[in-house]
């Protein structure tokens, strides 16, 4: 993973709260195998409207959202950080991130920096003022400058850590894997294992067919 | 030092403290994986030259895109085909245990990992899905992780995890006639919000939910997500041990005994305490309906969409304003007086044989509105099999309702099954997302009472409206239904 120490780039102000992930990448572009190339499938619903913030020239370039309260809930899709890398952002912030989009990120090098809603509110003033105006933020001394405004951000020490170091997690857990085999010595022997697999009777399964009423005509908008 | 159900699981589950604020290193009993968020996963471990780590411990199921129909010719959609082909390469190539389309123990993630005896109380257990949530209802440790966090537990069988707040839910007394578990879990996110269990493990008690069946302690646990809780518990009881006795992974003869002795460990201790404590009155508790674009905009049926103008909060106003427009509604208009075009009923949250059961017997001997489209997913190929054994596939398609193979289907619309631009949904399922069913579409996230009752008439229905204080069809009290 690559080291993160300071970003600087335009901010694009997204005044919405409670962005899920549905809404960062539809389930239609989680079909994908690969771990790039979804840069199309971010915010793929608004990417129509010539009014979103990501459509107007000043802000199509940004690197820094900045966002309403309780970015990234529901889904777990890790697809949604992808896009928001594909696309070119490095640093989301917010007042709060759903958990798992926030574990998601510091896996990924994207920076999801808690700010508060005072300060957000400032920001996005600034940026919807002058847009094009750049933010830098500096995960080292955790602050967010956008103009002549420098506020603090929060975000926990250990994925501050890895960010800045870049190191890359499974790594780290595989040094510590005599301890993982030590607990497994411990387990006990009733714990559910998978394998050899246990079943009930295997029975055929019928195949649904359609039913005489076409799907286009019992649609109805 | 007493401790609470959550934090019993986690510290039986340490196997490197964390210092210096780095997190805990976690071990998890199970792994369970679909096709949608493990492919980036084993290429990982493949670049890295990695194996799985305990196959033995990871169980694949086919659900998020597979059809719901024809499940025996090729899949049309070559992307939802791919990636299923690629679930399948990759298990081959770990050694890891896949239930494919066409066997009977394949189906929704989070209904096969229970059905087969696999989630049992005190395990660690995740999966790159959300709604892993549901299996807390054992008294498991159970959350969905991203997924480079599936590469990092295929690799290891640990997470490196960051500690929790613990919230008690208690739901006192009894619910009345009409209300059920996802009633229950729909209430609870509209009082906390969507960001409410943010950081918390949530712990379901009091005598509600303990008066619940296992299907509906599953419903309530897996929409713990929706309000934004990493995980939501139940401690296990004799109701939990009946449900897994004699399932295929369950413990048998002395290791039963064994397990049924540490099982009954797992409680909360009296005197523990909880961050934050939460109380309902089951007795307030009546059929609960979304309105909106979050699972947190739900009301009482009997309620009426909100008046934005009414609402203090300005964010609040604003996301009320732009959910009322997306849904095609009008402010202050009946919610009995929506009209919808689908009935989906199934999913991770309410496609289990129980919820079959309750639909059946409301519906048993009438048929659906003319306009609406019914579909009926169970969660999976096994409890397909048991309703077309208790012959509800009959008294579906009697109805006029589609009586579809196992997967998530319409939940998230992955598959064929899709709602149109504009079209509007009742649906069992858990998100009511701005087109989270299809591009444009519309929902309204309901139990499977309310399903039943909306598509008999049309609109969103209680089962009360039927015919205040009649009995189910079959003459089963309705009270009966909710915990067959």
């Amino acid at each position: 993973m690559e080291k993160f120490t300071q970003h600087t780039g335009v901010g694009v102000p997204l005044r919405r709260s409670n962005v899920d992930t549905d809404q960062i990448i539809p389930a239609v572009y989680l079909k994908r195998v690969t771990r790039t190339g979804f840069e199309d499938a971010l915010f793929a619903a608004w990417r129509g409207d010539p009014t979103f913030v990501l459509n107007q020239e000043a802000y199509s370039s940004g690197s820094v959202l900045v966002a309403g309260p309780d970015f990234g809930t529901g889904s777990s899709r890790e697809h949604a950080v992808w896009a928001l890398k594909d696309y070119g952002f490095k640093v989301v912030i917010s007042t709060r991130f759903a958990d798992i989009f926030r574990g998601n990120s510091g896996k990924q090098g994207l920076l999801a920096a808690v700010a508060s809603a005072e300060d957000i509110e400032l920001i996005w003033k600034i940026l919807e003022t002058r847009p094009g105006t750049e933010i830098t933020v500096d995960l080292e001394a955790r602050t967010i400058t956008c103009d002549d405004v420098v506020v603090p951000f929060q975000v926990d020490d250990y994925t501050r850590w890895r960010l800045m170091e870049g190191l890359d997690d499974i790594g780290l857990t595989l040094e510590h894997a005599d301890e993982i085999s030590a607990f497994e010595e411990k387990r006990e022997p009733w714990r559910p294992a998978t394998l050899p697999a246990k079943h009930l009777p295997p029975v055929e399964i019928k195949a649904a067919r359609p039913s005489g009423v076409p799907v286009e005509i019992s649609r109805r908008p | 030092m007493a401790g609470t159900l959550a934090e019993k699981v986690w510290d039986a589950h340490v196997v490197r403290p964390g210092a210096d604020g780095a997190p805990d290193l976690l071990y998890i009993d199970l792994h369970l994986v679909h096709e949608v968020t493990s492919p980036q996963a084993f290429e990982g471990l493949r670049l890295a030259g990695r194996p799985v780590r305990r196959p033995d411990l990871t169980l694949a199921t086919e659900d998020h895109n597979t059809p719901t129909l024809d499940i025996d010719r090729p899949i049309a959609d070559a992307t939802s085909r791919t990636q299923i082909e690629t679930l399948r390469n990759n298990a081959k190539e770990f050694g890891v245990r896949i239930h494919s389309l066409g066997d009977a123990d394949q189906g929704i993630v989070h209904q096969v990992g229970p059905q087969l005896g696999l989630t049992q109380p005190g395990l660690t257990v995740v999966c790159g899905d959300s709604h892993t949530s549901t299996h807390g209802a054992f008294g498991a440790l159970a959350f969905g992780i991203g997924t480079s966090e599936v590469e990092h537990v295929l690799a290891t069988q640990t997470l490196p995890l960051a500690p929790f707040k613990t919230m008690a839910i208690t739901v006192n007394g009894q619910l009345p006639e009409g209300a059920t578990s996802k009633d229950i879990i729909l209430a609870i996110i509209a009082k906390i919000g969507t960001g409410g269990g943010q950081g918390y493990v949530l712990e379901y008690r009091g005598e509600a939910i303990r008066g619940l069946s296992m299907e509906a302690r599953m419903t309530i646990c897996n929409m713990s997500i929706e309000a934004g809780a990493r995980a939501g518990m139940i401690a296990p009881d004799q109701t939990t041990f009946d449900y897994l006795q004699g399932r295929p992974h369950a413990p048998e003869g002395a290791d039963w005994d064994a397990a049924v002795e540490y099982w009954k460990t797992l409680r909360s201790d009296d005197d523990a305490t909880f961050d934050v404590e939460v109380v309902l009155e089951a007795q307030d508790l009546e059929p609960f309906v979304t309105w909106g674009t979050n699972p947190g905009q739900g009301l009482p049926l009997s309620g009426s969409v909100p008046v934005p103008e009414e609402i203090a909060d300005e964010n609040e106003r604003i996301t009320a304003e732009r959910a009322i427009e997306y849904m095609g509604l009008t402010p202050g208009q009946p919610l009995r007086e929506i009209k919808v075009d689908t009935v989906f009923i199934g999913s991770c949250t309410n496609g289990r044989i129980e919820d079959l059961r309750s639909v059946a017997k409301v519906i048993a001997g009438k048929h659906k509105a003319d306009d609406v489209r019914v579909l009926v997913v169970p969660a999976s190929a096994r409890v397909r099999l048991q309703a077309e054994a208790e012959g509800l596939d009959k008294i579906f398609l009697d109805f006029g309702a589609e009586w579809r193979n196992a997967g998530c289907s319409m939940c998230l619309g992955m598959n064929p099954d899709q709602l149109a631009p504009g079209e509007r949904s009742a649906s069992t399922s858990n998100r009511n997302f701005e087109g989270r069913q299809g591009k444009g579409g519309r929902t309204h996230l309901v139990s499977p009472l309310v399903a039943a009752a909306t598509a008999i008439r049309g609109t969103l229905s209680s089962y009360s409206d039927l015919g205040t204080g009649t009995p189910a069809p079959d003459g089963t009290p309705l009270a009966d239904l909710q915990t067959v």
